[in-house]
């Protein structure tokens, strides 16, 4: 017999008062998108990735990358990413074309920064290829180098590298698969050719 | 090594580090005391050496916090005429608790982390820098006053 009964505490309002204001360096959030939810963190720099949360293990590997490449201060502190819930909320309704997000490049290796910061640029509605995008970014002939950066993207709908197809028009490949990809395509008004 | 991301440690331990407050120093401090318990945690994470006993680390600061409001309750005198203004009492079920917190230091801090956290003696003397005999021996003492109070 327990000679002493734990006293009754219910930790969630503790906990959500201090997600609002702790220092957090990793703050993140599940986001619904019709593509899915997605797992949005951001530093104090900006948007550092946004994952679809039913590929590659979840939030919990993607959680424990942030840890060791960024910062172990990681904490679900949701509000923290309201203005990316909100412009992302606008882009699948059809009333934002480009967002205004900060964004934080440090889960990318140098030559994926490059390759995706050109990426970055391509505008709404608009498709590149491989090779223009690798050209673009100092590499010309570096089209299928450019294509595993691109499928290495931690920041898939905001830096749209859904809009870089193969030559022929083709899909090709996408980190959230194809079916979405031609969603985000189709969102954006891009005629898509059928697999 | 690199530690677990900070939210997995309040996932896990959130509950009893909130419990183990509200038995060590009262339902009407014990958020605060939890909030400055992961604020300091929070701050010293990224420069822990081992991320061995994080559970047992935690505790060492919660029980540091608590101390902090024993401490500054003994600081702090109690006004004539204050005995209207406090409020209610709490629910029964926290009566064994307002006892506890009247023992001595020692053995307020096993009791609430043996009984309000469950942490076993081997962590308990790892928080209180103490051997897991002297933990066990904190206990007893403290049941037994307990028990005089009690059962009269």
């Amino acid at each position: 017999m327990t000679p002493l009964t734990p006293p009754t505490a219910d930790p969630a309002a503790a906990v959500a008062r201090f997600a609002a204001t702790a220092p957090a360096d990793v703050a993140y959030a599940f986001v619904d998108s019709p593509v899915g939810t997605l797992v949005a963190a951001r530093t104090e720099r900006g948007l550092a990735c946004l994952a679809y949360e039913d590929l590659g293990g979840g939030a919990d590997p993607l959680l424990e990358r942030l840890a060791t490449e960024v910062s172990p201060r990681v904490l679900h502190a949701p509000a923290r990413l309201d203005d990316v819930r909100r412009e992302l909320d606008e882009y699948f309704a059809g009333s934002r074309t480009a967002f205004d997000l900060p964004l934080d490049f440090a889960l990318m290796k140098p030559f994926a920064r490059k390759i995706l910061a050109v990426t970055a640029r391509i505008p709404f509605g608009v498709t590149s290829t491989y090779g223009e995008v690798a050209a673009e970014a100092g590499s010309p002939g570096a089209g299928r180098a450019a294509g595993g950066a691109l499928g290495s993207n931690p920041i898939p709908i905001v830096v749209p590298c859904h809009r870089v197809v193969a030559r022929n028009g083709t899909l090709h490949g996408y980190t959230g698969g194809l079916h979405r990809k031609q969603r985000l395509l189709e969102l954006e008004g891009v005629l898509t050719r059928s697999m | 090594m690199t530690p677990p991301p900070f939210q997995r440690l309040l996932d896990a331990h959130a509950g009893d580090v909130l419990r183990f407050l509200v038995g060590a120093v009262g339902r009407q401090d014990a958020d605060d005391a939890f909030q400055e318990t992961f604020l300091s945690a929070l701050r010293a994470y990224p420069d822990l050496e081992h991320a061995d006993n994080l559970r047992a680390w935690l505790f060492t600061i919660a029980h540091r916090k608590a101390t902090d409001v024993h401490r500054a309750r003994a600081r702090r005198p109690v006004p004539v005429g204050a005995v209207e203004e406090r409020p209610a009492p709490e629910e029964p079920e926290s009566s064994d608790w307002d006892l506890v917190r009247t023992l001595p230091a020692r053995q307020r801090a096993v009791l609430t982390l043996r009984y309000a956290a469950d942490l076993p003696h081997r962590d308990i003397a790892a928080v209180l820098g103490c051997s897991e005999d002297a933990s066990r021996r904190a206990a007893a003492d403290g049941l037994k006053a307990l028990r005089k109070e009690l059962v009269p």
